[in-house]
């Protein structure tokens, strides 16, 4: 009993909960045969997509800032690389670092302006948002003339970031999703710079005052999202062998929501990776899961929408417990 | 005291925002083992003195000596390097962590080498829970609480044993009791006393004459920037230092004037007017 109500109190429980919810739910209403859910492919390469992002998301809202550019730079990922190696044929090298340098400076410009500007970083990002759907569209008109633009990647590119594992469907972008994972829930659970990540989202000035270097880890944070979307961005182009412009706004409103129900605090000062690592996966289930179900598919998104307010409800409870804890004498 | 030289001295120090004048000619000086209360109402200067000590706003003129030296400081952190800790009313703490890490905050223990350096939990909840319970709180026994689940006396307290812990010498207190109950207060104060037993040189700022009171060895009235009166312990009572801190305007007065107003009014008192909110 006492485990569980520490297991409660952890961040992370609400998704967790959620998780069970929707698992529970899709094979009682749903008739779903788990033994061909959970090693399908579908949801698994769709959580490493947006599990990459959404984990560097979760440390700048831990810190409490929110970047909503991360929609337009999945695809200036994917453009940059298949423009650079594709349409000029140049070595895939360039193209990559092409697609992560377009990742670091928008996450710059962002970054800077947050610390800069009393502006909130809803308002920044939506701008560079905006202002990058335009860049990449235009960019990739002037440039080759398409919207659409074919790479053939290097074997070796192919292999590292674009290539199928397991030697099924399972995209190889599953391990970059894992290891990222593991090397942010170090950074934010087991070192010092996660502690002062968790104080700048606390109190600012506080955190300021203790000698936190608040304007250059706001500004790294902007950097980590940016480039985490560009990455996944580059290495669908690489798997598909081509990269197409698009909006990107699906995926904003996805990431944060696995952010959200993972169990971090919009507001800043709380969360963890380990429940956001849960929440991705949750949400790709839900979105890809349904498949297998015999639910319409259509209804996916009404399921999205009560989890969201249900994990929010329950992180918000769960978070009065566990300042109530240890109270008992 | 043996040495009487003062822990940190102001000497006529003035600060202007532009053509502003908010502090004008202040002189204070208070020692190691004693506790100055700066009394005044909202808007007197009394933050604007805190940021000067604490190192935020650099005075316009005069000069401002620790240990009977002069010093500038370049920022909040040289001050709290020079042994300058100021604590505001909510302590600096962050609710959502825990007290080992909000403890350490800035100079986290680590254990490990090269980029697998951690922190070292095991270290910083067993410093903290020592350091708030030689405090005298001995409720907290658990160093990975959330500080949100603790009480607004004890989350002073964390934030004073910190600044004791990491070598604080002269203790700014920014109206610890403002937003406390009665029963919080007096812990609150106790720790004051704490501090101040340690040989701490304590600055606590308020605008509850009783909690000043109760702890204080000397007291200066701050009024639109100047200091009204300088005086020590028992030299005053509680009714002369509210009426020095209303303004110099009696309290008594004040009230004479009020019952008379509901007397003339069915018993409604006077309407708050732009003067009063001032």
């Amino acid at each position: 009993m006492d485990l569980f109500a520490n297991l409660l109190r952890r961040p992370a429980a609400a998704s967790i909960l959620s998780l069970l919810g929707v698992i529970v739910f899709y094979v009682v209403i749903g008739g779903v045969d788990l033994g061909k859910l959970l090693p399908a492919a579908s949801w698994v390469n769709y959580a490493a997509r947006i599990g990459i992002v959404a984990a560097a998301v979760a440390l700048l809202m831990i810190s409490g800032e929110i970047d909503i550019s991360i929609g337009a730079m999945i695809p200036a990922g994917a453009m940059t690389t298949a423009i650079i190696s594709g349409y000029y044929e140049l070595p895939m090298i360039f193209g990559i670092l092409g697609a992560l340098g377009i990742g670091v400076l928008v996450g710059l410009v962002n970054g800077i302006l947050a610390v800069r500007t009393a502006v909130p970083t809803l308002i920044i990002t939506l701008g560079t948002l905006v202002a990058m759907q335009g860049v990449v569209l235009a960019g990739s008109k002037l440039l080759t003339g398409a919207a659409s633009v074919p790479l053939t990647a290097a074997p070796w590119a192919k292999t590292v970031f674009g290539d199928f594992i397991f030697g099924g469907s399972h995209q190889v972008v599953i391990l970059w999703w894992v290891l990222i994972t593991v090397i942010f829930w170090f950074i934010v659970h087991q070192t010092k710079y996660g502690s002062w990540i968790f104080a700048i989202g606390g109190d600012k000035d506080s955190a300021r005052n203790a000698g936190i270097p608040v304007d250059r880890i706001t500004v790294l944070l902007f950097i980590g999202t940016a480039t985490a979307a560009s990455f996944v961005g580059m290495c669908h182009a690489i798997l598909f062998n081509s990269a197409q412009v698009s909006g990107g706004m699906n995926d904003i409103f996805n990431i944060i929501v696995s952010v959200v129900v993972g169990g971090v605090l919009l507001t800043g000062g709380y969360g963890s990776i380990a429940g956001v690592f849960v929440g991705t996966i949750t949400f790709a289930i839900v979105i890809k899961g349904i498949d297998f179900t015999s639910i319409d598919r259509n209804w996916a998104n009404l399921i999205i929408g009560i989890m969201l307010l249900a994990a929010v409800g329950m992180n918000e409870s769960f978070r009065k417990l566990a300042m109530r804890a240890a109270t008992k004498k | 005291m043996s040495d009487n030289t003062p822990v940190i001295e102001l000497r006529n120090v003035d600060k202007s925002f532009g053509p502003i004048d908010v502090l004008h000619e202040i002189s204070l000086k208070v020692g190691a083992g004693e506790v100055l209360c700066l009394l005044g109402d909202n808007g007197a200067g009394k933050s604007t003195l805190i940021k000067t000590l604490a190192g935020v706003h650099a005075p316009t003129r005069g000069e401002i000596l620790v240990d009977g030296e002069p010093v500038s400081f370049s920022g909040p952190r040289d001050a709290q390097e020079r042994g300058i800790a100021t604590v505001h009313q909510f302590g600096g703490t962050y609710p959502l962590m825990s007290i080992g890490r909000n403890f350490f905050m800035g100079v986290e223990p680590t254990k490990g080498f090269g980029p697998f350096k951690i922190f070292d939990r095991a270290k910083a909840n067993k410093i903290a829970v020592e350091e708030v319970q030689k405090m005298g709180i001995t409720r907290i026994t658990d160093g990975d609480r959330l500080v949100g689940g603790l009480s607004g006396g004890e989350r002073q307290s964390l934030a004073i044993a910190r600044a004791v812990y990491f070598g604080a010498r002269v203790l700014i207190l920014d109206e610890p009791t403002a937003a406390l109950g009665v029963k919080q207060a007096a812990h609150v104060l106790r720790i004051v006393n704490e501090a101040k037993k340690r040989g701490l040189a304590v600055i606590f700022i308020t605008h509850q004459v009783m909690h000043a009171m109760a702890v204080g060895d000397h007291f200066a009235v701050l009024i639109r920037g100047a200091i009204a009166a300088d005086f020590r312990k028992g030299e005053k009572s509680r009714e002369e230092i509210a009426d020095l801190m209303a303004g110099g305007e009696s309290m008594a007065d004040l009230e004479a004037s009020i019952e008379g107003y509901m007397e003339t009014h069915d018993g409604h008192p006077p309407k708050v007017g732009q003067e009063a909110s001032a």
